[in-house]
């Protein structure tokens, strides 16, 4: 099966060719917001961290902001810094330049002589590389360039019967036709960890999948904390999911059935193609963000009761089987399939269904999160700024 | 009869009304294709479960045939299980890697 695509010089196949505008740090963030808001075709990110961060931060920060600029959604990179940050521009340039061979460009707010000088220069490559970008056409490419992100959040009852299971028979169908899927938040493993990891394709994948919930749980308790005190969520808990198990049992089925292939950390790009797992939060906007940087070009979100994310990189797809929700969200809600939960369709229908408007999506459908330019980013912290 | 309540697993002790019940209300489902029914003893919000089975304090609280909880105190068939009368338990990662 094949999609229209946009070929990348590094061999990779984007769903959208934007221009990032990406700040190195806090600091620059406001100016990459302003830059972008001048150039059409041009998006940006804001970054909450980037300074003040131990060893372990940093790695997390830099394995985002370069799988960010990696993307194959992405055609090329305008980088702005501060100049006294962890990782200053020049440096990040670098990093990049050694994932991919797209076009990089960067600059320093300390080296420029201010946000005014700076923006006019960046404005000026955005608006070079947007026009760059323009002359690439989409193409057909083969599905096996895609991967799909899976996420969930905002969850009930029904996200466990009716969306996620409608979205594990997506996967499903993807990894069939050669294409990939990602599943995170490993928190949300937790009390059905032992059946995800019967997925392993090997014992050793199997083994990986119970071993990033213990590591997670001993992180957390390392730090004094327990991972049942904010899951689930006082919204899940008002839509009828009581226990961290409960809530796990009805995430998983949105991974589908298919082997597991490989377990990578957060952010990390996977090397094998098929069903992967990423050891990311629960926090939907933490595990979309680490999912984009992996490289997924479209996510999937399944919700019980509604929420608007979107990510300004890789569309955001919302699905709920709950008909009261799709009603009354309808601003965000992108795919309805209640009729699951109404007993009214299959699984196997609806599944059906969803990679229909999935490959619409691909082909340049814009979501409601993309309509409405939405670009929600957190970057997971392994402890507290320095 | 359509049914206004869903058993997930043939073991599950709960089962899930999406849109709600009123105390005393009669609630449908299938076990199987055996069509049963459960009388509430509470109002049940709409997403929640109520108990089909006596659930003592301590004993575990089926639903996809697998455990989401143990009973915080003794439940009795058509209870209202949430948050409020069921605990998470801890996992034993050890066990399953062994």
């Amino acid at each position: 099966m094949e999609f229209m695509g946009y070929q990348r010089s590094d061999g990779t196949v984007g769903i959208r060719n934007h221009v990032l505008i990406l700040p190195t740090c806090a600091c620059a963030s406001e100016s990459c917001r302003i830059v972008a808001s001048q150039v059409q075709g041009s998006v940006n990110v804001i970054n909450n961290s980037g300074c003040a961060e131990v060893k372990g931060n940093e790695d997390m920060t830099q394995k985002i902001l370069t799988g960010f600029a990696a993307n194959p959604n992405v055609y090329g990179t305008v980088i702005i810094g501060l100049g006294c940050e962890n990782v200053p521009h020049l440096k990040l340039k670098e990093k990049i330049e050694k994932i991919t061979n797209k076009p990089v460009i960067s600059f320093g707010i300390q080296d420029e002589g201010g946000t005014i000088n700076t923006i006019s220069k960046a404005v000026r490559a955005a608006r070079q590389m947007v026009a760059d970008a323009s002359l690439v056409k989409r193409t057909s490419c083969d599905l096996s360039a895609l991967m799909m992100g899976i996420e969930c959040g905002g969850s009930d009852a029904t996200s466990g019967f009716g969306a996620n299971p409608a979205v594990g028979n997506l996967s499903d169908r993807l990894v069939d036709l050669g294409a990939s899927s990602m599943m995170s938040e490993t928190i949300e493993f937790v009390g059905a960890e032992h059946i995800l990891a019967r997925r392993g394709a090997t014992k050793e994948i199997h083994d990986q999948i119970i071993k990033i919930c213990h590591d997670y749980e001993a992180h957390l308790a390392a730090a004094g904390q327990d991972c049942r005190y904010g899951q689930p969520t006082p919204g899940n808990k008002d839509g009828g999911l009581s226990t961290i198990e409960e809530k796990s049992l009805g995430c998983i089925y949105k991974g589908g059935t298919r082997p597991i292939v490989e377990v990578v950390m957060e952010g990390e790009r996977p090397t094998q193609k098929g069903a992967i797992v990423m050891d990311s939060p629960g926090y939907d906007i933490a595990s979309v963000t680490a999912m984009v940087a992996g490289g997924c070009q479209v996510v999937v979100f399944t919700t019980g009761r509604g929420t608007p994310t979107g990510n300004a990189i890789a569309p955001v797809l919302k699905v709920t089987a709950n008909r009261k929700t799709y009603q009354t969200m309808i601003d965000n809600m992108d795919i309805d399939v209640s009729a699951v939960t109404e007993g009214e369709t299959s699984i196997e229908e609806a599944g059906a269904a969803m990679l229909d408007e999935l490959l619409e999506v691909c082909n340049g459908k814009i979501t409601k999160a993309e309509a409405f330019g939405f670009s929600d980013v957190c970057i997971d912290r392994i402890c507290r700024f320095i | 009869m359509k049914a206004d309540a869903i058993m997930l697993h043939a073991d599950d002790n709960v089962i899930t009304v999406v849109n709600g019940a009123a105390a005393g209300q009669e609630v449908h489902y299938f076990k199987g294709t055996e069509l049963c029914s459960v009388t509430t003893t509470e109002e049940i919000p709409p997403c929640h479960k109520i108990a089909i089975a006596p659930i003592a304090q301590g004993e575990h609280i089926i639903k996809y045939g697998e455990i989401i909880g143990g009973a915080q105190k003794d439940i009795v068939v058509g209870n209202w299980v949430s948050h409020l009368n069921i605990d998470s338990l801890p996992r034993d990662y050890s066990r399953e890697l062994g």
